[in-house]
């Protein structure tokens, strides 16, 4: 499937006429691999530094005085470093609180984590789904609906969400309050699997609600 | 200075006496009534220095004991020492041991001071304690040895239930504090509240946001009615809208509010039932709690114009409602919140709060990788740029430039505590690349009156070379994952003279540069190295050097000859009497 992948991005390399040029690989990221083109600066593509964390062997690894590792350190094992960042465990579970959810793609290897609210209407949740899965998915909007569609094979992907009671439902249907409170992870089911689910209200691109 | 003055207490009769052999001609009382008015512990130290008679003068009048460090000196040298105490500060374990560095059962028991004060001090009356071991039973003594007792105050301590709480409500008629703050304890019951006398009255502060179980909301009610006195009440996240609008009208003087959550729904009485009860807080200046607060924030709006401190550092609050509440807070002098307020919410901030001296901004998911959240550089431009008289810094972020940060300084000269914690353990410049040690030379070279430094980021030696050729007021310095080589911390113990506590973890720093130090430490309170490059042997050295310094070193069990967790610290009180197999004294 990867080559796949790959073979998607070149073909919209190749079609992609904004002059922008990602240097990412047609990926979902790896966790923690910032995804924002950094304006003004091409970031190289990370040298991995010698530094590994949490144990004290590292510190025998040679680092010459003046050596400066140019490449951003990638935080590969920032969960098993003990204490760090030095916050209090108090403070460890504020974020339960936030409506953090998980976001799953079919077919991708990686989730990705939404906060919804930081959204306030379905149409902009849709927008920052986009953005997460920036190279596969655009919003497409046939008659009155929006979609999320991966342009480069036509597939087509239809948000639904688990909610509070365990079933699975279709993003839309209730009203963005009443969604965000109820929602526990979003998935974007490719169409053709979604089948056999309730006649939706069609998600209104200029919804507020 | 012999600490064991046995000498009672000698009158001096200057009438009668024909020949002034003392050196000053203060009769006792005069000296004494002036140094009575003397609060700082530190003008106490040093008025205790002048000679025999000052000394003599200062310890029979002190009455507030500060102790920074239990392990520095015995609770018996104290009591020999000062007779008259009525309030004392003490701490234990290393500030590391928040972050769960310092493995259970290290020390720090209250009980052995407990046992010589219920002896020496029985009208004791203040107890803050911070980072100590406390159990219910010495809670239980506390509360049934010092009848007078009236302030306890416990921050970040552990191995007490409520249970213990209760024995203090039962037993201490005369309590005015109540303060549990960030404690690592079982919360079995909130049935303690209910263990005030029903004629129990004294009370001024109680803090019992950190606690989560459930309590009478009618015992607390009944208690707030009765206290007039009450200034200070923070409640935790048991308690209603509506049920704090309850509490509000009872106690409209409080000067100091902890809210619960704000839920449930309120219908439109009972909102406009609690604006007007937040109305009439006209003494508010501190608020906190909120947690999930994103509606109803109006309903304080009205008691926001006299707020000076904003603690918000539980509430996952966004920026719009952040900013529109800002805008209601122009007398703002300190404020913590969580990144969850982004960018944009600094950005109001800085247009809203032009008297603001401190700045907390804790992460809101410090361990979350994929989430490209929170605040940057260019929050913390914007809140420097509209708050010109910021001292205190303490700001979580992903990343940071140096030239953001030389910016910060500029517009913020007069920083005395700057802790920036860029949360990936040395990552450089996002946008140079470069190491981060420019900017906190930029720190040390335009704050003189630094007195505190948290480092972070990418970090070479020339930053220590910066800290100790620039920071010459600098007192305390944390450090991780940072320098190059013996030479930064070398660097920092020759050129700060007035540290007092360094805490290192995972740093390049060997035995040179513990050595290094070896004249320097008696002069500080303690020295802190994990995770470093330091061996057995080097502090085998240091502790042989240095006789009056105690050498301790918590054994990890794979490692060998790398003493994994080195404290340093000086002592008048010899090694430790209690120290678990698992600390190595040298």
């Amino acid at each position: 499937m990867s080559s796949e992948r790959a073979k998607s991005t070149n073909h919209l390399r190749e079609t992609d006429n904004s002059g922008l040029n990602y240097e990412t690989e047609l990926t979902l990221g790896l966790p923690g691999e910032s995804r924002k083109q950094i304006s003004g600066t091409k970031r190289r593509t990370s040298d991995v530094t010698e530094l590994s964390l949490g144990s004290s062997n590292n510190c025998k690894d040679d680092h010459s005085k003046n050596e400066i590792s140019t490449g951003r350190a990638k935080p590969l094992a920032k969960t098993q470093v003990v204490g760090w960042p030095p916050v209090r465990s108090s403070r460890k579970n504020v974020i339960e609180k936030c409506k953090y959810v998980k976001v799953a793609v079919d077919g991708a290897p990686y989730l990705r984590k939404v906060d919804l609210e930081m959204y306030d209407s379905y149409l902009k949740l849709l927008n920052a789904l986009q953005k997460l899965f920036t190279n596969c998915l655009t919003i497409c909007n046939f008659q009155s609906e929006s979609k999320l569609m991966d342009l480069t094979n036509g597939v087509e992907y239809v948000p639904t969400y688990e909610d509070k009671d365990g079933d699975w439902m279709l993003v839309g249907d209730v009203p963005w309050k009443m969604f965000v409170d109820t929602c526990k992870r979003i998935r974007l089911m490719k169409s053709s699997e979604a089948v056999g689910l309730a006649p939706r209200t069609p998600v209104k691109s200029s919804s507020t609600s | 200075m012999n600490p064991s003055l046995k000498k009672p207490r000698e009158s001096m009769d200057l009438s009668n006496s024909s020949e002034l052999t003392q050196p000053t001609a203060f009769p006792d009382e005069v000296l004494e009534k002036v140094l009575s008015l003397v609060e700082s512990h530190k003008d106490r130290n040093s008025a205790s220095l002048v000679c025999k008679y000052w000394y003599n003068a200062e310890r029979w009048t002190r009455t507030k004991l500060f102790i920074g460090n239990c392990y520095s000196v015995t609770p018996e040298i104290v009591a020999r020492r000062f007779p008259k105490i009525k309030s004392v500060t003490l701490k234990g374990k290393p500030r590391f041991s928040d972050f769960n560095l310092v493995p259970e059962n290290w020390g720090a028991d209250v009980q052995v001071w407990l046992d010589v004060f219920a002896r020496v001090y029985p009208f004791l009356e203040e107890l803050r304690l911070k980072r100590m071991a406390v159990t219910d039973e010495s809670l239980e003594f506390l509360a049934k040895s010092f009848h007078g007792f009236k302030v306890l105050s416990l921050l970040s301590c552990d191995g007490f239930s409520t249970d213990g709480i209760s024995s203090i409500a039962t037993y201490c008629k005369n309590l005015t504090e109540l303060d549990i703050q960030e404690n690592g304890i079982d919360d079995f019951t909130g049935s303690w509240l209910s263990c005030f006398p029903d004629d129990f009255a004294s009370l001024e502060v109680l803090n019992f946001a950190s606690l989560n179980s459930e309590f009478s909301f009618d015992a607390l009610e009944r208690l707030v009615s009765r206290c007039k006195s009450l200034r200070v009440l923070k409640l935790n996240k048991n308690v209603t809208l509506g049920q704090l609008q309850r509490l509000l009208v009872r106690a409209p003087q409080l000067m100091e509010l902890g809210t619960g959550p704000f839920v449930p729904e309120l219908t439109g009485r009972q909102y406009a039932e609690l604006e007007s009860a937040f109305s009439n807080c006209k003494h508010l200046h501190t608020l906190s709690g909120l947690w999930e607060a994103t509606r109803y924030l109006p309903v304080l709006y009205a008691a926001c114009a006299s707020l000076t401190f904003l603690n918000l550092s539980y509430a996952t609050i966004r920026s719009n409602e952040f900013s529109k509440l800002l805008a209601h807070c122009p007398n703002l002098r300190r404020l913590w919140v969580l990144d969850t307020v982004r960018d944009k919410g600094l950005e109001a901030v800085g247009a809203n709060c032009p008297l603001l001296e401190e700045l907390r901004v804790f992460p809101a998911d410090p361990f979350e990788e994929d989430i490209v959240h929170g605040v940057t550089e260019s929050g913390f431009v914007a809140v420097s740029a509209g708050c010109p008289k910021l001292q205190y810094v303490l700001y979580f972020c992903r990343q940071m430039t140096n030239a953001a940060v030389a910016t910060i300084v500029r517009n913020c000269p007069d920083f005395t505590h700057f802790r920036l914690c860029i949360m990936n353990p040395g990552q450089p410049d996002y946008l140079t690349n470069e190491p981060m040690d420019e900017a906190f030379g930029a720190v040390v070279k335009t704050c003189k009156k630094l007195q505190r430094l948290s480092v972070s980021g990418l970090l070479t030696d020339l930053t220590f070379e910066y800290i100790g050729q620039y920071a010459k007021n600098l007192e305390t310095l944390s450090v991780a994952f940072a320098g190059s080589s013996d030479r930064g911390m070398q660097c920092v113990l020759e050129g700060c003279s007035k540290l007092r506590k360094l805490e290192i973890r995972d740093c390049p720093f060997g035995n040179a540069a513990l050595l290094s130090g070896m004249e320097k430490y008696e002069s500080m309170r303690c020295l802190w190295m994990s995770a470093c490059r330091v061996t057995m042997n080097g502090c085998r050295m240091l502790a042989q050097g240095r006789p009056r310094l105690n050498v301790e070193v918590i054994k990890d069990e794979n490692s060998d000859d790398l003493a994994d967790k080195l404290y340093v610290y000086r002592s008048v009180a010899g090694p430790r009497r209690d120290a678990p197999p698992f600390v190595v004294t040298l």
